[in-house]
């Protein structure tokens, strides 16, 4: 999903609002909303692949205003509306107010029938593929060339998983971008790494 | 109705509403809230750093395999990290990590991520112009020093592995983990 949270090499924003020793949370709430999606997914209402994407689906203006746990709780609402564990008016009564959830998904995905494994030292370049539901793939890295660094066991297929269709675990290549390569002429030198699922990538030519 | 909850209420409404599902949340968010304050804390990487610090057998153990090598001193990782891959730096090499897309870290090792890392300045910057980054963050690094970002966008879970400061070698293992820091083993600081 081409979404608003798909934000590596966006530009515009200011300077990383750093400080040394930096918490995690900064109200109880916070606490509450992360421990309580995290028990929604250890009770097996939801798996960590559609929390995600039930983040990235909020609207955008929405997402981008929100408070990092704001999103975790919109995400948590929404999937528990979804899952019929509560009515979104039920929600909105016990809350004395609109309650803003995300918006619907589109369709996911099953494993890419012509994948093939890769290994260490190997060329590889990301398909050039728009996928409206849950993928793993951010979109700077879109149709780029790299080299496999790192190979690991089979995960969930993050595009089926996030979405109740059946798929096969995949393993995930350490892809090595160089940042010029990412963005010509428009980037400060790195190596850029980005985890990517088998179903993401061709062999180089 | 137009108006938009509070947070809190809205917080208040869907605990309310898992309850009354007959999801017992209580217990579980006392239990939770507990192992993120207290269990998950930078202080279990600072254990790991220092022990790979002293004791080179360990070391390649953990570069070779992260999450076995962690176990060894007891540190459990949730299920949907099921790969630890360890990033170690030296005088001429910085690695650092981050997650455009959301905020993943390695938390039950290295803590949870602070603010400034789930922050949209971060995400969106720090693969584009680390050396940047890394600099309005207080570390400039000398051009000699090649920048490696890691994305974390997978079950892998990623930590830096910092250089020894030369003063502490030969130091305890307990008083080597005191120096090393959460910013450290994310990379954005060198010890």
């Amino acid at each position: 999903m081409d979404g608003i949270h798909d934000l590596g090499g966006k530009q515009g924003f200011g300077p990383v609002r750093y400080t040394l020793n930096a918490g995690a949370f900064h109200a109880e709430w916070e606490k509450r909303v992360n421990s309580l999606y995290a028990f929604a997914v250890r009770s097996g209402v939801f798996n960590m692949d559609e929390y995600r994407h039930a983040i990235e689906r909020m609207e955008p203006r929405h997402y981008l205003t929100a408070s990092y746990y704001e999103r975790s709780l919109t995400s948590l609402a929404t999937l528990c509306v979804e899952k019929g564990i509560v009515t979104h008016e039920e929600l909105e009564r016990r809350a004395g107010g609109v309650f803003p959830l995300a918006a619907e998904s589109a369709p996911g995905r099953t494993n890419v029938a012509t994948r093939q494994a890769f290994k260490v030292g190997n060329a590889v370049r990301v398909r050039s593929e728009h996928v409206p539901g849950h993928v793993r793939m951010p979109g700077y890295i879109r149709g780029k060339s790299g080299i496999v660094v790192g190979v690991t066991p089979a995960y969930p297929f993050p595009d089926a998983h996030a979405h109740s269709i059946e798929a096969a675990d995949e393993p995930t290549y350490d892809v090595r971008f160089r940042s010029e390569d990412l963005w010509p002429d428009s980037a400060e030198p790195a190596l850029v790494h980005v985890g990517v699922f088998e179903s993401y990538l061709e062999r180089a030519v | 109705m137009t108006r938009i909850a509070p947070i809190e209420q809205r917080v208040a409404a869907i605990q309310g509403a898992l309850d009354a599902h007959g999801l017992d949340t209580s217990k579980a968010v006392e239990e939770l809230t507990h192992l993120a304050e207290e269990q998950w804390v930078p202080r279990n990487g600072a254990r790991v750093v220092a022990k790979a610090w002293a004791d080179p057998a360990f070391r390649k153990r953990l570069l070779a395999n992260g999450r076995d090598a962690v176990a060894e001193l007891g540190l459990a990782m949730p299920k949907h990290h099921r790969h630890l891959v360890v990033l170690e730096n030296t005088p001429t090499l910085q690695n650092v990590i981050c997650c455009t897309l959301c905020s993943c870290t390695a938390f039950t090792i290295i803590g949870l991520p602070p603010d400034w890392y789930k922050d949209l300045e971060y995400r969106s910057r720090v693969v584009r112009q680390s050396r940047t980054v890394l600099k309005e963050m207080g570390t400039e690094l000398p051009p000699e020093v090649e920048i490696r970002v890691w994305d974390t966008t997978t079950d892998t879970r990623y930590m830096v592995l910092p250089v020894q400061p030369p003063e502490t070698i030969g130091w305890p293992e307990e008083k080597l983990a005191e120096v090393v820091t959460r910013d450290g083993m994310i990379g954005v600081a060198r010890l």
